[in-house]
């Protein structure tokens, strides 16, 4: 816990390093990770396993990347590119996001290992699957 | 059997006829006459001169849309109250299919029912999947149109003019990669409030999601809606009514009639022809040809109920 926490003080403060124009040096992937995060929302991809955020997009009506493989403990942002809301479900309702209407986002962190179906409650045909890696 | 849909028998038959319908954006008078239905083109002037009671279906509003394919979808309700307030014959009451509001807000269902309540008419409303996306699934619009005989999510029933309406909910409990659902318990409701009903009384049935399978690549269609027109089935006279694909698409079984009516906020793409079912962005100039009202017009002497579709444009 404790170091999780840690890392995630730590990337803030670097963070606000960074949008100062100060150069902290760092670990390579942890810059990496960090310079990411303060890219305009339209520039995020979906990538995998080495960060502890990732990112998918609803776009058209489809969940974009429709499986994302990522580490536990990461917290996955959806942001939908739509004219129209949807909404994040898992198939059994253990999570769920309130309306994400056009350029809004929705997070929700990944703590346990396994795979996360979940599905678009105002668009039921529009489907999407989390793998959570140990 | 005779496909009625190729019948000439009018020198029009009634496929061309829609076809027409739906480029022209002019009315269609659907009449069904001893089960026989047939359609014509016509327009406004005609349809007022159609004796006996008529109501109104308003669909799709989307109160509080404000993207490209509609900056103001509000305006565009207010316009469509103007053509109802128009209308020659002025309808018994309205029913509006759903998407009332487009994020259930109380600002957007308020808005909403300021604007229709100065048509002066009876409302009877069933929601849409945008009206039930309220923090308590539903519970915002239970609050503004849940009466005594709701039941359930909204589910209803009543009489007028010796017509059975039924307004249905299947917007809720949907499952992940499926359709509209209606669910056991709405369908048990169903079954109760069918039995008994002589065969011979008209049914006109109302819901939010097409209740038959119209395109399920969009989830245009209702997962257990079979059920319930299994059930509508024996009945002389059913018409099925509904809202959310934003665009008309009717046809004929049997002795049931289906329509879909226009939105007053947005059009959206035929079938297949975008990448997806979202608002279909139209030259400002042509967006009123898209958004439209439905009256059903019931005359009871000779037992036909007419269709008319009009648009927001100016005739």
């Amino acid at each position: 816990m404790s170091r999780s926490q840690s890392s995630r003080h730590g990337r803030t403060e670097r963070l606000a390093s960074i949008s100062k124009g100060r150069f902290v040096p760092l670990a390579l992937a942890s810059s990496l990770a960090v310079f990411c995060l303060v890219l305009p929302p339209h520039a995020a991809t979906a990538w995998a396993a080495d960060g502890k955020v990732a990112a998918v997009n609803i776009d058209n009506f489809t969940f974009t990347p429709p499986v994302l493989t990522i580490a536990v403990g990461t917290t996955v942002t959806w942001t939908n590119r739509d004219d129209i809301p949807h909404t994040v479900v898992e198939n059994d309702r253990n999570f769920r996001s309130a309306a994400i209407d056009t350029d809004e986002q929705f997070s929700h962190k990944f703590n346990t290992p396994g795979e996360i179906n979940y599905f678009c409650s105002l668009h039921p045909h529009m489907t999407g699957k989390i793998v959570v890696k140990p | 059997m005779q496909n009625h849909d190729d019948d000439p028998s009018d020198g029009l038959s009634r496929r061309h006829a829609l076809e027409c319908m739906i480029w022209a954006g002019t009315g269609v008078l659907w009449t069904m006459a001893g089960g026989v239905p047939t359609s014509r083109i016509i327009g406004e002037a005609q349809a007022a001169e159609t004796q006996g009671f008529s109501f109104l279906q308003v669909s799709d509003s989307h109160v509080g849309f404000n993207k490209p394919a509609n900056p103001d979808a509000l305006a565009t309700l207010k316009e469509a109250v103007s053509k109802i307030k128009g209308l020659a014959h002025k309808p018994s009451f309205m029913i509006h299919t759903g998407d009332i509001t487009h994020l259930s807000k109380d600002k957007e269902f308020d808005d909403a029912a300021q604007v229709l309540s100065t048509t002066g008419l009876e409302g009877y409303y069933v929601p849409g999947e945008h009206d039930v996306i309220d923090e308590g699934r539903g519970k915002s619009y239970l609050a503004r149109y849940g009466t005594k005989h709701t039941r359930g999510a909204g589910w209803t029933s009543f009489d007028q003019n010796g017509v059975h309406f039924i307004g249905l909910v299947n917007v809720l409990n949907l499952k992940a990669g499926g359709l509209g659902n209606l669910g056991d318990e709405q369908l048990a409701w169903l079954a109760a409030d069918l039995k008994g009903r002589s065969k011979s009384t008209p049914i006109v049935v109302f819901a939010h999601v097409p209740l038959w399978t119209i395109y399920p690549k969009w989830g245009w269609g209702t997962d257990d809606g079979a059920k319930a027109l299994a059930m509508l089935k024996p009945f002389g006279s059913v018409t099925v009514l509904n809202g959310h694909i934003h665009q008309i698409v009717q046809k004929v079984e049997g002795n049931m009639t289906f329509h879909t009516a226009r939105s007053t906020a947005f059009p959206q793409p035929k079938p297949g022809k975008a990448k997806s079912p979202g608002p279909m962005k139209v030259p400002a100039e042509d967006l009123r040809k898209f958004l439209g009202l439905t009256t059903v017009n019931y005359v009871q002497s000779s037992k036909p109920l007419a269709v008319v579709d009009q648009t927001l444009a100016a005739i």
